[in-house]
């Protein structure tokens, strides 16, 4: 329906149907989600309740346009006085008198005050018109901002003049071809107190500052934009000493460029239990468990790994200090402060109940975009407390937000007691790729810490219970003993090594005495079959003096014989 | 008629300058763009009624914005015509061609003095 208006608006103009130019406001996200920003030469309205940030908005808008695009600017400001605007707009660090002085910008203060106007007859705001064109022709200004046009219907009576005179300025505006914001302020039933959105329809951007449970939450939504398309939801923004930036809300296609490459997770033995020897680059991986289980100290790890290896990384505490953690760590081996010096750890600590949800999403993520980690890590979100569909909704934007710039994740989440898992738990538990659970283990007098993983897309892992402690070398992967009563840790496991030890052992003995046995049954028998052989050589060497002495008689005796016949022959 | 005078506001130093006027001088600016039927009449009302109110009190002075748009701002000019009163002080406006004339004198802070001496 938009391309079909901007068709019609084009043949109307006569012009050729080239797309509709943009001027870009220099607000990141603004743009984003305006895709390329405001209407090139046309109007468009700012409105919102008092205190939404409209002159912020509008001033940004044009000291981006000096600074970054070249394009002097125009502040036509009809309620604050140059000195004061200038005051204002230095806490986002913009030098407007420098701008003024280098005639690059123009803030021209209308004051209106009834009390000394007289109204005779017919009258129209040439004055304006001119003042207007004169503060534009002086520099050659490409933006203009009128803040707040509505205050003229308080300062002049004539509400019929006035409407007509405001048409006849917005039509003026466009053929100027300045790029014009108008201001105007909230009103009942309307977008404006005075109702001139009915003038300025090109584009028009609304500004909301919502209070809910005594947090305050800026939202931005682009309500119409002929002639172009745009993100028609309500987007979080941010005022604070680094300008305004908008949180453009996910993408919302799930096509983000997937990795194979496995990232340490800073424990050895951890790396063990995950098939590809480590988280995959650009996953989300949420550890969860009661407190004390060592969560935090999981994910210092893991970013005193990341950080060792030379990546950026980003820590968002949202319970304790950065000292804290970084004292609390070296406890453990892990000496977080010489990555912060090397300036390759950043951390980002606020309580949570300091914005809302999407305040700290939009704070999250142009920390994010500031700082491009590899790393970054939420620790814990079970901090935020609220309804769950906002939870959700936050981490699903955080978690597509990294996965779409391939940083991986780690969030930490502190459970209840008990196996229930937490709001934040559940509702996030879809969108984690490893999930890794710490649990604690009470038997015999004392507590043990065991994890084990919940689920890790993607990859083989253990499905083993394992103790791990921590030392102050870091954590240490401990081979949990599996019994007959199921997993035996911390004493019990020891006893139970100490008792598998001494049966070996004593097996070990009983296999010797055996062996020994053997040897000395074996030698018994060598001695009888020595003996028996010698009893045989004997009784050979026995057998062969007798044939001997036999043989001996048998010749002698037959020589006898012949004799005796030799003798009885000649005898005859 | 077109006096070209540079004193920029009013010299606010007398207290009692706004009550007793009748000595003092009117020092009168009319802001007009270009010749439009709306600055002529508005010229054309202004000279009559300082003529039958004002005659000889007064200065006026017509500024076209269109030759000298750098001095709308100064006196803080939104609408056309406009007439600044700078003399006696304090400051006062009265937009529009002037053809009401009771609007105009008790704009200008006049009604109310000649009332009083008739």
């Amino acid at each position: 329906m938009a391309a079909k208006r901007t068709k019609v608006d084009a043949a109307a103009s006569s012009t050729r149907l080239a797309p509709l130019s943009k001027t870009p406001t220099g607000i990141k996200g603004l743009d984003a989600l305006t895709l390329g920003g405001l209407p090139t030469g046309r109007p468009t309205l700012l409105c919102g309740a008092a205190g939404c940030g409209k002159t912020l908005f509008a001033m940004t808008f044009l000291v981006n346009g000096i600074n970054k695009f070249g394009e002097p600017g125009v502040l036509m400001s009809f309620e604050e006085r140059a000195r004061d605007l200038e005051t204002n707009v230095a806490s986002l660090g913009y030098d407007v008198a420098e701008l003024v002085e280098r005639k690059q910008l123009v803030i021209d203060h209308v004051y209106i005050e009834r009390a000394e106007i007289e109204e005779s007859g017919e009258y129209d705001l040439e004055g304006l018109f001119v003042r207007l064109g004169h503060a534009i022709d002086s520099i050659g200004a490409k933006r203009v901002v009128l803040d707040t046009i509505e205050a003229l219907f308080s300062g002049l009576d004539d509400t019929a003049i006035l409407r007509s005179e405001l048409r006849r300025l917005f039509a003026w505006l466009k053929d100027k071809g300045v790029t014009a914001i108008i201001t105007g302020e909230r009103g009942d039933g309307q977008l404006t107190r005075y109702g001139i959105e009915e003038y300025v329809s090109d584009c028009v951007i609304l500004l909301d500052n919502r209070v809910e449970d005594q947090v305050t939450t800026r939202r931005l939504r682009v309500v119409k934009y002929r002639g172009s398309s745009h993100g028609t939801n309500e987007y979080p923004f941010l005022i604070d000493e680094h300008g305004i930036s908008v949180l453009p809300i996910t993408s919302a296609e799930l096509g983000h460029r997937i990795s194979h490459e496995s990232v340490p997770t800073g424990v050895p033995g951890l790396d063990d239990m995950l098939g590809i020897r480590g988280y995959f680059r650009g996953s989300s991986i949420l550890i969860s468990g009661l407190a004390g289980t060592g969560k935090s100290t999981f994910a210092s790890a893991f970013v005193n790994a990341a950080c060792e290896r030379g990546e950026r990384c980003l820590f968002f505490a949202f319970e304790e200090s950065p000292d804290q953690i970084v004292r609390n760590m070296a406890s453990v081996g892990l000496k977080l402060d010489q990555h912060i010096d090397s300036g390759l750890l950043d951390f980002q600590a606020a309580r949570p109940s300091l914005y809302g949800f999407e305040m700290h999403l939009a704070r999250m993520n142009r920390d994010i975009e500031e700082f491009a980690p590899q790393v970054i890590v939420v620790d814990p979100i079970s901090a935020f407390r609220g309804p769950s569909s906002e939870i959700h909704s936050t981490l699903i934007r955080l978690a597509d937000i990294c996965k779409s710039k391939g940083i991986t994740a780690l969030f930490t989440s502190l459970s209840s007691s008990g196996e229930q898992m937490s709001e934040s738990e559940r509702s996030v538990s879809s969108l984690m790729d490893t999930w890794i659970s710490l649990k604690d283990t009470e038997a015999n007098g004392e507590r043990n810490r065991v994890l084990y993983l919940l689920k890790s897309r993607g990859m083989n892992h253990s499905k083993q219970l394992r103790e791990y402690q921590l030392t102050n070398h870091g954590i240490h992967m401990v081979d949990a003993y599996v019994g007959p009563d199921g997993v035996l840790t911390g004493t019990a496991r020891i006893a139970q090594e100490a008792r598998e030890r001494e049966a070996g052992l004593s097996r070990k003995q009983a296999t010797e005495r055996r062996r020994r046995e053997v040897a000395r049954k074996r030698a018994a028998l060598d001695r009888q079959i020595a003996e028996l052989r010698a009893a045989l050589e004997t009784e050979e060497a026995e057998m062969a003096t007798l044939i001997e002495q036999e043989e001996a008689r048998e010749l002698a005796h037959g020589s006898e014989r012949s004799e005796m016949a030799a003798i009885r022959g000649v005898r005859s | 008629m077109i006096v070209t005078k540079q004193d920029d506001g009013p010299v606010a130093d007398t207290p009692n300058g706004l009550s007793e006027p009748e000595s003092g001088e009117y020092n009168l600016r009319l802001y007009v763009a270009g010749q439009t039927p709306k600055s002529l009449a508005a010229i054309a009302n202004l000279k009559k009624l300082c003529e039958s109110n004002l005659a000889g009190r007064y200065t006026i002075d017509v500024v076209d914005l269109l030759v000298t748009p750098q001095l709308a701002a100064g006196d803080q000019i939104v609408a056309l015509p406009t007439l600044v009163r700078h003399l006696p002080p304090p400051l006062k406006r009265v937009i529009g061609d002037l053809s009401n004339t009771e609007r105009v004198l008790v704009g200008l802070d006049i009604r109310p003095k000649t009332a009083s001496p008739t």
